[in-house]
């Protein structure tokens, strides 16, 4: 439980993802975005500088043009004082004050420090100042470049730092020094006048607010215009993709609506015509085998009913032998065996061009393979008494199903079996083994014998029609050369696999693994391939497996 | 066109054979002449119907393409107006075309090329039911079975069946603790000795349901028990 909102998490995340790698839109409208962003940042960035530059100058002007005036007005006050009647403190005091008065009323800040060359003197007692100001507004550098004479006005920048009830306030101003001399002690003083900035910060503020504002709007509307741009762009894509998928599922007739003469209608014009010569060749194809199912099914008209005419007429001949000469019986006899392999030819030849055509159907349910194998042994009984052979079966104690096509199922077995029993040597050879197995997604069942065995690469041609182990081998049995090719189609059929195993000597061994629910796919087989009695030889070849 | 009909108190029992190849179809009587049956020839569809009328058989053996008329539709007709045993003879070994002539009423079906012999099972199967009339009546469900009557009625009606859903019923209801595979009914109701096409069980299932189910899509009398086969409903 307590792992639940990370999963969501992570879902939320992966969807978001996935949406981010399937929508060519987002990413666009993203880059976009991005891209506007950091333009609209750097040059908004540099018009703030140019307006902060501009303000300040201005007002750096204004400010040292007042503080200018201010000091000649009183240096003309001091001469028009009258004569040497007063003290340096009095003079001092009578140059400042005006100026604080001044200040109070226009928001500026004054300080009256000095003489110079007393070090720094600027928070004595001697001097004249606003007020609430504290002194240590005045940079140090300032303060040292003013302690001695001859200093010419000059400003800076600086933080004003005052003091008053509601306690203290910092705001960013300018101070401009002056030196003054006062007649009376005919010592250097400097004033200082701080002047804040509030006004231009304000400004630089408002005009930061517009600018923000702006940029932002202007980010809405490219991103809404790159939005519909692209979209004009991705909408007939993705119809396209729609359709495509659609005719992909086998809906042929499915076409893109052309509008209009651009890129993308001519896109969509290819894309139909694609479409139309597609659905032509399939319906080529189609008909074709159609064509060829509809040969098969008159071929085995035609040929089934003479063969069926002739094969009575042969069981009336045979069962009527005795009353022929020899040879005429043995003629009967032979008649009679060679149209059991003519007919079950025939069989198999029809059974190939049905999957040819692709016509053969899987008609599953679920059934035991158990009971199959059994019922196969018990049918090819009497060929392996014939050939003296013994069929082991090993089966588990728990029942082996799988859904499958019954008929097919124990066509595939009487096949391997079949092949079993004839590779087998009944003086030489222990016999032929059966063994299944089953596990949650596969049933497996493993013919194994002891026979000639098959060389290297023969593991794959096993399956192919008509192969045969050795050519100059005497056909030892009734086969007609197509079964195991026959099981190999019907094993495909079911989605199975059916899989050899052989080495000269060493007999064979066929695996069928048929998964438990028709149309899943398999990954392993319940039985090893390799039997587990093989000579585990490293220098014999390599085993071949037949996959498809 | 036909043989001079025998006496049919010496014959097994009378065969239509109804093939367009003269070649089978003579063989087919020389075969059957031989296993102690009387049969008649026919080689074309549209007229397969006045010869069945007039020559009354046991059993039809029905080709599937004929000339004049299809099997399928002979085969029809010659249902509506009787539950005779019809055996198709077909060239294909198809889906389609054996579950075509299994809903068009054909009782069982043998694929060319045929052995004789297993011919002659099928149509000795469908020609000894009338054997053991034992006087035996029995239920299943809301039927009465009248075995030796071979009729079998819901509450004194009497339900048209063919002798085949017949003898299916039958077996069905003669061990109602049981359960049918359909490789045992193919046995017992057919004759086959060894596996053959379950899909016969299940077309004659349905076509058996039909007549005599309330609602053939939930089956009461005979039910399907996944897996392995049919049972009786039990009431």
């Amino acid at each position: 439980m307590a792992r639940d909102p990370t999963r969501r998490l992570t879902e939320g995340v992966g969807r978001a993802l996935t949406f981010w790698r399937r929508s060519i839109q987002a990413r666009v409208v993203a880059s976009t975005l991005l891209l506007s962003a950091a333009v609209i940042g750097v040059v908004g960035w540099f018009l703030l500088q140019q307006t902060r530059d501009g303000l300040l100058e201005q007002r750096v002007d204004a400010v040292v043009a007042e503080a200018r005036g201010e000091v000649s007005e009183a240096e003309g006050r001091l001469l028009a004082a009258p004569g040497l009647d007063g003290d340096a403190a009095w003079q001092k005091r009578e140059l400042a004050e005006p100026i604080v008065e001044r200040g109070r009323v226009r928001d500026f800040g004054v300080l009256l420090a000095g003489p110079s060359g007393q070090g720094l003197s600027v928070d004595d007692s001697g001097a004249v100042r606003t007020l609430d100001l504290d002194p240590s507004s005045i940079p140090r550098s300032m303060v040292e470049r003013f302690d001695r004479r001859g200093a010419r006005t000059a400003w800076t920048y600086t933080d004003i730092v005052s003091h008053d009830e509601d306690g203290t306030t910092e705001r960013p101003g300018v101070v401009v020094a002056s030196q003054v001399q006062l007649p009376a002690d005919g010592q250097t003083y400097t004033l200082y006048f701080l002047f804040p900035l509030d006004e231009q910060q304000k400004t630089l503020a408002l005009v930061t607010r517009a600018m923000l504002a702006a940029g932002g709007l202007l980010l809405v509307l490219v991103a809404g215009l790159t939005w519909l741009v692209t979209r004009q762009v991705v909408t007939p894509i993705r119809m396209a993709r729609r359709v495509a998928e659609r005719l992909a599922a086998g809906r042929l007739q499915e076409r893109l609506k052309v509008t209009g003469e651009d890129d993308l209608a001519r896109l969509a014009t290819s894309f139909n015509q694609m479409a139309s010569n597609l659905q032509r060749q399939i319906r080529q194809l189609e008909e074709l085998s159609r064509l060829q199912r509809r040969f098969v099914s008159d071929v085995s008209h035609e040929l089934r009913t003479p063969l069926t005419t002739v094969r009575m007429a042969g069981d009336v001949l045979h069962d009527a032998r005795d009353d022929f000469d020899p040879a005429t019986a043995r003629a009967a006899e032979l008649l009679q065996a060679e149209l059991d392999r003519f007919e079950s030819l025939l069989v198999d030849l029809l059974e190939v061009s049905r999957f040819d055509a692709g016509a053969a159907m899987l008609n599953a349910d679920d059934i035991n393979l158990g009971d199959a194998v059994l019922r196969v042994v018990e049918a090819t009984q009497p060929l392996a008494d014939q050939r003296g052979v013994r069929v082991r079966v090993q089966a588990p104690s728990h029942a082996v199903m799988a859904e499958a096509d019954q008929r097919r199922v124990e066509r595939i077995l009487r096949n391997l079996i079949t092949n079993a029993i004839d590779h087998t040597d009944a003086d030489r050879d222990p016999g032929v083994l059966v063994r299944l197995d089953s596990d949650d997604h596969a049933a497996a069942v493993v013919v194994r014998d002891y026979g000639i065995g098959l060389g290297p690469g023969e593991s794959a041609m096993v399956f192919n029609r008509f192969w045969r182990a050795d050519p100059a081998r005497a056909r030892t049995s009734g086969g007609t050369g197509l079964g195991l090719s026959i099981a190999l189609e019907d094993t495909h059929l079911h989605g199975g696999w059916l899989q050899a195993w052989g080495r000269p000597q060493q007999g064979a061994q066929f695996r069928l693994t048929l998964p438990r629910r028709s149309g899943d796919p398999l990954r392993h087989s319940p039985l090893p391939l390799v039997p587990p009695d093989a000579d585990q030889d490293l220098s014999a070849a390599p085993v071949k497996e037949s996959l498809r | 066109m036909s043989q001079p009909a025998q006496s049919s108190l010496a014959t097994k029992g009378r065969v239509l054979v109804v093939d367009d190849d003269a070649a089978l179809a003579e063989m087919l009587t020389i075969v059957l002449r031989q296993e102690g049956f009387d049969s008649r020839m026919c080689f074309r569809g549209d007229e397969a119907l006045d010869e069945f009328r007039d020559y009354k058989p046991d059993v039809v053996l029905l080709d599937v393409m004929l000339p004049g008329k299809d099997g399928i539709d002979v085969c029809k007709e010659i249902r509506n107006e009787s539950g005779v045993p019809i055996v198709m003879l077909t060239a294909k070994g198809d889906t389609v075309d054996v579950v075509v002539g299994l809903e068009s009423g054909a009782d069982d079906y043998v694929v060319k090329p045929f052995k004789p012999k297993e011919l002659v099972a099928r149509i000795r199967a469908r020609i000894r039911r009338s054997d053991g009339a034992t006087h035996e009546v029995l239920k299943i469900g809301d039927l009465t079975i009248d075995v030796a009557g071979h009729v079998v009625s819901r509450d004194d009606q009497p339900i048209n069946l063919t002798p085949l859903e017949f003898d299916l019923l039958l077996c069905l209801a003669r061990k109602p603790w049981q359960v049918f595979t359909r490789e045992v009914l193919l046995e017992q109701v057919w004759g086959y000795r060894h596996a053959a096409d379950t899909r016969l069980v299940n077309v004659h299932v349905q076509r058996l349901r039909s007549k005599v189910e309330h609602d053939p899509e939930h089956p009461e009398i005979v039910v399907t028990v996944r897996g392995v086969g049919y049972k009786a409903g039990s009431a």
